[in-house]
């Protein structure tokens, strides 16, 4: 394992300081219990927004906070989900009265702490669970497809109705809407290395590639040669497609996610695979983001996520934000 | 049970996890992404660090105590699952009376499903509920028995079917799940892990 790392106990614990440090213009780091929250008070009548999960995934979650996105983000170590004394200590710093929305990605642990710390939070609060992974199927049965990608655009989304004074029902109902409008799948090259474990997770061949991945390392449903990046979009984007039927005159958001150890060069060649790919479905694209948002350490792969926009959901896509990772309008 | 059975068993079990974390880690990258080991780890070193502050309390407030340190130091499911674990013993009645065999059987039984609750997991979905409510189910028959050793072999060797039943199962809670039929042929983890925090237990009480 080549890592930057002192040891491992203080590794989340420097990387945090670091991110503080750096952002300090937007964001607080505060530690035990460790979460990130805005410089500026939450104003008074606006829905606070709390994610969080396990780290591994930076920019997500801690990335996210600031104006027009996330009030808190809790941490968790690398791959775990955070505990309910952070999503407590979170709620308690930054709620204005106005109630707190947890948003949540479907993982067992993430679920099952972020319930504990909703019940140890005395204040209004409400929580959406977030599910795009098309590649899990989805049956009352499992645990459900996986919250990934379009996390980030949920994330932002709703984010910026709460600024607009959206009431706590009214963000929970357009995160749901954006959350079922979604759907993502992603594909890995090469496994990630787990600080603590110090050696990859998986072994894959130089040949091959994990289709369907998730965003921690874990299998996805099929082991398959490498193809092209037309073949990989054309593959990713039929199950999604099956999966969402966007209308034809619907538009879209594309994102290309990187997981963290592929370049920009190549996302912005998936992008255009799969920009060409639609065009020639009749699906069109109006709205667009590329880079790593949702990553999975120094795994290399990416994600494709498509989401349907009615105009609400185009209206707070576009409207300002200023987080470390995402910047517009402002 | 009193606060010192607590931190000698907490050792106890540290040691053989320990023992056995190479062959855990490998079971969890098979099927999950290998962090189960390192949780249960933590999780142990901080309760067993805990001994000098708990060891003169009174047992509910000691429970308590670990079940704080459990929640916010694992993370994951499994602090979830073992923080809810212990934060339902603390709430049992008695603390303050003696906790005989029978008291610890409802306190470890009430826990239990506490755990089934939180996870909204049940026996055959390839986690570590496949050992955890068989045991419980046990203990519950055992619980009113005066010559309760020989039960206790009985738990032993159920929890040992039962973790080794879960190899040929589908998962479907946790992230196991995600894996379709890939997760079959390979013993879940958390089973594992509650197997032989069990068999440790067990035997522990049977020697004394």
């Amino acid at each position: 394992m080549k890592k930057f790392i002192n040891n491992n106990d203080d590794f989340l614990k420097e990387s945090l300081t670091g991110f503080g440090k750096a952002h300090s213009d937007i964001i607080n780091v505060n530690l035990d219990p460790s979460f990130v929250s805005r410089k500026n008070k939450t104003k008074d009548g606006k829905v606070s927004l709390i994610s969080g999960g396990g780290s591994g995934h930076e920019p997500m979650h801690g990335g996210f906070v600031g104006h027009g996105m996330l009030d808190a983000a809790c941490p968790g170590f690398v791959f775990s989900a955070p505990t309910p004394d952070q999503m407590q200590a979170a709620a308690e710093h930054v709620d204005s009265g106005a109630g707190v929305l947890f948003i949540v990605k479907n993982y067992s642990g993430d679920i099952m702490n972020f319930q504990m710390g909703a019940e140890m939070y005395s204040g209004k609060n409400d929580s959406i669970v977030t599910n795009d992974d098309v590649a899990v199927e989805d049956s009352t049965f499992t645990t459900g497809r996986r919250g990934v990608a379009a996390t980030v655009l949920v994330e932002k989304i709703v984010g910026s109705l709460a600024e607009h004074g959206g009431s706590l029902e009214e963000c929970k109902k357009l995160g749901e809407k954006v959350n079922k409008n979604a759907g993502t799948m992603g594909v890995a090259f090469t496994s990630c290395t787990v600080p603590a474990a110090g050696k990859p997770t998986f072994d894959i061949g130089d040949d091959e590639m994990e289709f369907g991945v998730g965003i921690h390392g874990e299998p996805g449903r099929k082991r398959e040669k490498i193809q092209p990046s037309k073949t990989i979009a054309g593959n990713i984007l039929e199950a999604i497609l099956d999966n969402l039927k966007p209308e034809k005159n619907e538009k879209n958001l594309l994102f290309v996610n990187g997981m963290g150890g592929t370049p920009l060069t190549e996302l912005y060649l998936v992008y255009e695979d799969a920009c060409q790919i639609l065009q020639s479905k009749g699906v069109q694209v109006t709205k667009s983001l590329v880079g790593n948002y949702c990553t999975s350490l120094e795994m290399q792969g990416a994600s494709i996520t498509l989401l349907k926009c009615d105009d609400e959901i185009l209206k707070h896509w576009d409207s300002p934000v200023h987080t470390a990772a995402m910047r517009w309008g402002m | 049970m009193s606060v010192s059975f607590l931190i000698s068993q907490a050792k106890g079990v540290q040691k053989v996890i320990d023992e056995n974390s190479a062959e855990i880690e490998v079971l969890d990258q098979k099927i999950g992404d290998g962090d189960h080991i390192f949780n249960i780890q933590r999780g142990l070193k901080l309760v067993v660090e805990l001994e000098d502050s708990i060891k003169d309390l009174p047992l509910a407030k000691a429970l308590n105590m670990i079940a704080m340190k459990v929640l916010s130091g694992i993370g994951g499911s499994s602090g979830a699952l073992f923080g809810t674990f212990f934060m339902t013993m603390a709430k049992s009645p008695d603390l303050d009376k003696d906790v005989d065999f029978n008291k610890a059987c409802e306190m470890i039984i009430s826990g239990i499903k506490a755990m089934k609750e939180r996870g909204k997991a049940n026996v055959g979905e390839k986690t570590m509920m496949d050992v955890l409510i068989p045991v419980s189910e046990k203990l519950n028959e055992l619980k009113n028995e005066r010559e309760f050793k020989s039960g206790l072999n009985e738990v032993i060797k159920i929890a040992e079917e039962r973790m080794l039943s879960t190899k040929d199962m589908l998962a479907t809670k946790g992230r196991a799940s995600f894996l379709g039929e890939r997760a079959k042929g390979h013993i879940d983890p958390g089973a594992r892990s509650s197997q032989l925090i069990i068999d440790t237990i067990c035997k522990s009480v049977i020697n004394n």
